[in-house]
């Protein structure tokens, strides 16, 4: 009886033993070439993101030119990059280029998507006009843009000129700096505009219709159809948008080297200046974790700011 | 009567249908205008003599075309072997790039392994996380890898499958019908010979976009071939063209030609590619 009971509870077990055993086997394969396969991925982040992290809060613990000097100074930088009036200045100066940037940004590329959208004719080529200065960036671009805003002989006072204005001082006057780059960066609105676009066409049709039978005006339609089922597009735009415009770098060297008095001097171009210019790589890295931080802050508004404006069509 | 009625309203209609038409049309067309200026100036001043391009009032196009000033650049520095280290880091990163990224891309999208999910939010977290904050440190390791005034340091981070070509990846992978897979591995196929053999083949379109969008990435790269790069005939086009600003200012219509060729390379890609340009864009930007 008890042993008549133990086979059976042994056979018991090892039926369905077999089986999952088996299939145990296959999805342990399939893990095994998951993670081989995703390893690529895994040692790059371990090597060139999580560890250059966890590195770079000890770095901002010395005092350090990577060469010959590694002096401990504790929690020192950590403490001064907060009342650094220069970082200040520079945060500042990133912020108000990304708060204009990013909105502005926006409205331009729904704008020219919107109206790309009404059916006119030669679409495309008017895409691709729009489309083209995003697709040129970098230093070439900063050149062209500099010699763009020459007072005096550059295309945007000569045309001011024409029609009577006597344009700014751009690039060297302190206060059209900073909305001269930020000008500039709308030039690429192309880039979100594509998105939109795109977006546009995904918008059922049967919408518009039952709208048009209720009467509502194109308008109307605009604020309570379109708007509302690009929303989610539109968030995910703005999120990768508030992330690169912390960055801007190119412009702020090439064109104005941080300047007229530090009135574009941007975050990442001081965090390069202390580090790569300077030498003083600890109070860099003290610079861009303060500046991590920033972003963060701003990355999470955004995202907790998500549900009471965007979209999320119920399926 | 009514029907009289509703054909005069239907004509009103028209009518301010019309008239919003050409309103959009001309909006379009004057933005265009704005948009294509600065090309039109770039154009323009890389075309004209020295002592016409600081003349005043500026005229609006060249009396006589000075081809030379496209070839002259290249006398006084390595414009030609700036293209060229330009060109084999960017076909080295969008290779590797496109590679790695389509590997792990499908192994998110595809196998099932413990804790996926959650590599797969870190994924998203990095695509999120700026890139300044790793500069500093990753200067450091290459320093200490003697990597310093060679390519590695803009090549090899690049062949590590970067979060955003992985995101890329997988969400093209997704769309990939599973039927395929069950097919594949009653036929005897291991993960990575339906990734290999049904997988990729299927996904040309995507690879296309990766390349693509890394070759214009690290085309126009700036930061990271000013901080590594040193020796002047290592350069990448982005800094000799910083370089050549810093000592030919005055010879504008030079700097504009030598930027003109700069920017060439991804506007032909561009136009050759267009499809991918915009797919990858739909891709990336609406299904996220």
């Amino acid at each position: 009886m008890t042993s008549a009971t133990s086979t059976e509870t042994q056979a018991a077990r090892s039926t369905p033993q077999v089986k999952p055993s088996r299939r145990m086997k296959q999805s342990t394969r399939e893990a095994l070439y998951g993670y081989a396969m995703a390893s690529p991925w895994l040692a790059g982040f371990l090597l060139f993101t999580l560890g250059p992290m966890i590195s770079s809060s000890i770095i901002g613990l010395y005092d350090t030119n990577f060469l010959n000097k590694w002096q401990w100074v504790g929690l020192h930088w950590y403490q001064s990059v907060i009342f650094d009036k220069l970082v200040q200045k520079a945060l500042f100066n990133t912020a108000y280029f990304s708060f204009a940037t990013v909105p502005l940004n926006t409205i331009l590329a729904l704008l020219i998507a919107v109206l790309l959208n009404q059916g006119v004719r030669g679409q495309s080529f008017w895409r691709t006009v729009y489309y083209l200065p995003a697709v040129v960036s970098g230093v070439a671009v900063a050149l062209l843009w500099s010699w763009l805003y020459e007072p005096r002989i550059g295309l945007f006072n000569t045309v001011l000129r024409s029609v009577g204005i006597q344009g700014p001082q751009w690039l060297q006057s302190q206060s059209w700096a900073m909305p001269s780059i930020i000008i500039m960066a709308l030039w690429g609105a192309g880039g979100a505009m594509l998105i939109y676009l795109a977006g546009l066409r995904g918008i059922p049709t049967s919408l518009y219709e039952a709208a048009e039978i209720d009467g509502a005006s194109s308008l109307r339609r605009f604020f309570a159809i379109t708007l509302p089922m690009l929303t989610p597009t539109i968030f995910f735009n703005i999120v990768l948008n508030v992330i690169g415009s912390w960055q801007v770098f190119t412009q702020a060297l090439i064109m104005t080297n941080g300047g007229p008095n530090n009135a574009t001097l941007t975050a990442v171009l001081h965090l390069y200046r202390t580090g790569f210019q300077q030498g003083s790589f600890g109070y860099a890295s003290a610079q861009a974790w303060l500046l991590f931080m920033v972003v963060l802050l701003f990355v999470l508004l955004a995202l907790r700011s998500a549900s009471s404006w965007v979209h999320y069509e119920r399926v | 009567m009514a029907g009289f009625a509703r054909a005069e309203r239907m004509h009103r209609q028209n009518s301010t249908d019309l008239a919003s038409r050409i309103l959009v049309h001309v909006a379009i067309i004057v933005g265009a205008i704005i948009f294509a200026m600065p090309f039109y100036w770039m154009i323009r001043t890389a075309l004209m003599p020295k002592y016409q391009v600081f003349q005043f009032p500026p005229i609006l196009w060249p009396a006589e075309l000075v081809w030379s000033n496209f070839r002259d650049p290249f006398k006084v520095f390595p414009f030609g072997q700036w293209f060229i280290n330009s060109g084999f880091v960017a076909i080295a990163s969008a290779t590797g790039t496109a590679l790695s990224a389509s590997v792990v891309g499908f192994s998110f999208a595809r196998l099932r392994f413990p804790l996926r999910d959650f590599l797969f939010v870190v994924v998203l977290a990095t695509m999120i996380l700026p890139e300044h904050v790793r500069i500093i440190p990753n200067y450091l390791l290459f320093t200490k890898l003697g990597w310093v005034d060679t390519y590695l340091p803009l090549i090899v981070p690049n062949l590590m499958a970067p979060a955003f070509f992985v995101f890329l990846m997988r969400q093209f992978f997704m769309t990939i019908p599973k039927d395929y897979d069950d097919a594949a591995y009653i036929d005897g196929c291991n993960p990575f010979s339906l990734f290999w053999r049904i997988h990729l083949p299927l996904s040309v379109a995507a690879i296309g976009v990766a390349i693509i969008f890394q070759l214009t990435f690290q085309w126009n790269d700036f930061l990271n071939p000013l901080i590594y790069l040193h020796r002047v005939n290592e350069y990448t086009i982005a800094i000799g063209l910083r370089l050549f600003q810093g000592q030919l200012s005055n010879n504008l219509q030079q700097l504009m030609a030598a930027s003109l060729l700069a920017i060439l390379p991804t506007i032909i890609v561009f136009f050759f590619a267009q499809r991918y340009f915009v797919q990858g864009i739909v891709v990336s930007g609406v299904k996220g």
